[in-house]
């Protein structure tokens, strides 16, 4: 008899609840939670199984042999690998201090228990890989409205027009929010994209608008004339809640719709009519600001630009706009305990300067890659040892060669990981968590309207010599002597731990695998939103205090973008539905459907190189190269070419993924500190490379 | 007279392909055979979008199929309901079936050593369940469909 467990999906980073058919100690089914998603599921999600029945995973600690990177290991035991690391770990204390080492995980809603872990060790030094991911678009909402971009979530289902600027909203495939996207097009909804190419959900849009890249700042601007100019704004909202909009009428003055389309290259009755449309929609009008946003320079004021449309629209807090997120207190229930906050607060100031050197940056996880200047330099002092959770900068970050000569000062690499990460091949110790389906997660709590708690489940016991991060940690902190803030033995101890303070037990998970917090959604009162917004001034800061402290502007002048060279394309690069990232390249039933990316050029520029559809092409930076078959198309701007990332890998272990492909961020030479001063995110999409057809296109073979 | 039909809709398919991964591994395939498969017309500009039709195809469950009288043990038969199916104790893999079918979709399953094919997951819809990939398709755009006499 097939028995239900409860569980989150863990394929990419949306975590979409699941419900997993378990027979016989083997999983027969796995769907969308039925009481959340009516069972919908995408094809990664699906293809857990494929990932839990593959043996090219670490299946046990690994320990470094021979030169980092040389892919020789010592497969050891538990004991062995956890003794090591504590042994590393404490010579690195004693020597540099505490605070030389660091931590980086992915981010999400179990970043408690990593972070718990290094601040426990008594380092400030906790980050994540979202500098290379939404940092600009995170602190473009925290100097507008106080709050960072997971302060709004975007009511889309009952949204007139929803405006997407390079945000492949149905490629990137939250589940929930797909359908939501699609029932909003059902009920005639209205859906404006914006990009350098056409995407899957380009063509699912009623208006569309290829620009030129890294216009999006120069469009966004044109926006805000226009709607400006037709008095299509919310007056009394702006009125109310908002300062420094004078000063916005002012800046924006020779932004106006013709220069705008002129800018962008695109026709300027589209822009027109796309002010019409939000005039006739608003304020049910969602702008987008940007999941990571297409990362030019100017990408922290486009986004912050987005931003600033929304508020124009006054979509806050109303049914069809943003809302702000409700939480466990909302609803009269206190929330989940957590571990970092029983744990001293470690006063030393953060390696990557956040919260000191650079005031304006969430000091939360802060900015990886400056780590790796402290790491190169000693400055503001050294950083000797570094964990990676879940998260592999060698696949996210740019410029590997710049990565790996800054982690050659570090005297203890170390990857916590569920598959080999390339990062993680070239550390000195693996430490192999178990995957999602083999093992449990601290309960998560999910603010939205309905806030609610989840957890995931252990579907199957792991297949290999692998454990669940919960008890990775608590092991390694029993050895360091930091034992006593992971107050739990077994995970159901840690649970009921969490749980203590809610008055809800794990048994009330058992029904739907999650604890709904209220039966109806919570509206706060949008006549009385004061103390929502965090800003200096308790108001939508138009011009932000804190930009303006840090001797930045909050309405930057545009700059024309940089053209590319003759001969060279800015590359540019997104993703599919069937992969996430570089996580799943190897997965044998994703690797099916698309085992290796390709580079979109445009037809005209394809024709002045002699480059035809399926032709090979070289892909050249200063000193790497990729080589992958050319997708010749109308749809994409003449100036970029695109491909898909997380292709490249360069794990031998995985066989399939092993050099398929391209890896743009291995092109990304010189873009490692190429960092937006004002958003801290990094300028990915500031690289210019040669393409040319690929010798490799033999007219002859010569062969027996 | 067949009783089903699996329809598509197109405006609502995003392209994921999640319904041919979702069959391929209720069907515990390797890799290999597809049972579905979603495909694209080329993009061309309506109103200056881009745009694009997506179709679903699986077996078509013939009203009066080649495959069926082709097979030489009797594997493929098809049910009173219409579903063409193949009983896989009875296969011996010879594949006659996808020679037969102008579509060739019967496949060759080389964990088995046996032909494959759509059957609507016949087991699933037998206890009042919907097919692997229109359970689990992620905008609910494939649709079940039980067909009435008009």
């Amino acid at each position: 008899m097939a028995k239900t467990v409860w569980s989150m999906c863990g394929m990419c980073s949306v975590r979409c609840p699941i419900r997993v058919e378990v027979e016989d100690g083997k999983i027969k089914w796995i769907e969308g939670n039925p009481h959340l998603l009516g069972g919908a599921l995408c094809a990664k999600g699906s293809a857990a199984i494929a990932l839990h029945k593959d043996s090219e995973r670490p299946q046990q600690p690994l320990i470094r042999r021979g030169g980092r990177g040389a892919g020789k290991w010592d497969p050891v035991s538990w004991e062995t690998a956890l003794d090591y690391v504590a042994e590393k770990i404490n010579n690195i204390r004693e020597k540099y201090g505490a605070r030389a080492m660091m931590l980086s995980c992915r981010g999400g809603p179990w970043a408690d228990l990593p972070k718990a872990f290094i601040h426990a060790l008594g380092s400030p030094n906790f980050t994540n890989h979202d500098s290379a991911c939404g940092r600009n678009v995170h602190h473009a909402c925290k100097t507008l409205y106080g709050v960072g971009r997971k302060g709004f979530i975007y009511d889309i289902k009952n949204t007139k027009h929803l405006v997407l600027f390079g945000r492949n909203i149905l490629a990137s495939l939250r589940v929930a929010e797909v359908q939501q996207v699609m029932d909003m097009l059902d009920k005639g909804g209205r859906l404006t994209y914006v990009d350098v190419r056409q995407s899957l959900t380009g063509i699912k849009s009623t208006n569309f608008m290829q620009v030129r890249p890294g216009t999006d700042y120069a469009l966004a601007l044109g926006m805000i004339h226009g709607i400006i100019k037709a008095e299509a704004y919310d007056k009394e909202f702006i009125e109310k809640y908002t300062t420094g909009f004078d000063e916005l009428v002012s800046f924006i003055e020779p932004y106006d719709v013709n220069w705008a389309a002129k800018e962008c290259g695109i026709k300027v009755g589209r822009l027109k009519r796309f002010i019409k449309e939000v005039t006739e929609d608003r304020p049910k009008v969602v702008f987008h600001p940007g999941w990571m946003l297409s990362r030019y320079r100017d990408s922290f004021y486009a986004s912050r630009a987005l931003s600033i449309l929304n508020v124009l629209m006054g979509n806050i807090e109303i049914e069809g706009g943003q809302q702000f997120p409700k939480t466990p207190g909302d609803c009269g229930i206190k929330g989940l305990r957590t571990l970092d906050s029983q744990i001293p607060k470690p006063e030393e100031k953060r390696a990557d300067g956040v919260g000191w050197k650079y005031k304006h940056f969430d000091k939360g996880p802060g900015l990886f890659h400056l780590f790796y200047e402290a790491m190169a330099t000693g400055e503001p002092y050294p950083i000797k040892g570094i964990i990676c959770y879940r998260h592999d900068p060698f696949n996210c970050f740019p410029d590997v060669t710049a990565q790996k000569e800054a982690l050659d000062n570090c005297e203890l690499i170390v990857s916590i990981d569920t598959h080999y990460s390339e990062f993680g091949w070239y550390s000195d110790v693996i430490l192999p968590e178990s995957m999602f389906l083999e093992r449990e997660t601290p309960i998560a709590t999910q603010k939205g309207p309905k806030p609610r708690f989840i957890l995931r489940q252990r579907a199957v016991e792991p297949r290999f010599d692998t454990k669940p991060s919960w008890e990775i940690f608590k092991r390694l902190a029993d050895k360091l002597g930091a034992g006593e803030y992971f107050p739990y033995n077994t995970i159901e101890e840690y649970w009921n731990w969490q749980l203590e303070p809610t008055g809800y037990s794990i048994e009330d998970f058992n029904e739907k695998g999650f604890v709904s917090l209220t039966d109806k959604p919570i509206m706060y009162d949008r006549d009385n939103l004061d103390g929502k917004f965090k800003t200096p001034s308790s108001k939508i800061e138009f011009v932000s205090q804190v930009l303006k402290e840090a001797g930045l502007p909050s309405l930057k002048p545009y700059e024309s973008p940089q053209k590319p060279a003759k001969g060279k394309f800015r590359l540019v690069f997104g993703r599919s539905p069937v992969h996430a990232h570089g996580h799943t390249i190897n997965n044998p039933l994703l690797h099916e459907l698309f085992p290796e990316n390709s580079l979109w050029i445009n037809t005209r520029s394809a024709a002045k190189l002699g480059i035809k559809e399926g032709d090979l092409v070289d892909v050249i930076a200063e000193t790497r190269k990729g080589t992958v078959k050319a997708h010749v198309t109308d749809f994409i701007h003449p100036e970029a070419v695109y491909t898909v990332h997380g292709f490249g890998r360069q794990v031998p272990l995985q066989s399939r993924a092993y050099h398929a492909g391209m890896s743009d961020q291995k092109l990304q030479e010189g873009l490692l500190q190429d960092m937006d001063p004002a958003g801290g995110g990094l300028c990915l999409c500031e690289k210019f490379v040669i393409v040319r057809r690929s010798s490799r296109n033999p007219k002859r073979r010569v062969e027996l | 007279m067949n009783k089903y039909m699996l329809y598509l809709n197109s405006k609502r398919c995003i392209g994921c392909h999640g319904c041919e991964v979702h069959c391929k591994t209720n069907k515990e395939l390797p890799v290999g055979p597809f049972l579905c498969e979603i495909s694209h017309d080329p993009l061309t500009a309506v109103k200056g979008v881009p745009k694009t039709e997506f179709h679903f195809r699986s077996c078509y469950h013939c009203e009066d199929p080649y495959c069926v009288p082709i097979c030489p043990t009797g594997a493929m038969i098809k049910r009173e309901d219409g579903i063409v199916y193949i009983d896989t104790d009875a296969c011996i893999g010879c594949m006659a079936c996808a020679g037969a079918c102008p579509w060739h979709i019967p496949q060759f399953n080389p964990a088995t050593g046996k032909a494959v094919k759509c059957d609507y997951c016949m087991d699933r819809v037998d206890k009042g369940l919907k097919p692997a990939c229109v359970s689990k398709c992620t905008t609910h755009a494939l649709k079940f469909v039980t067909l009435q006499e008009v």
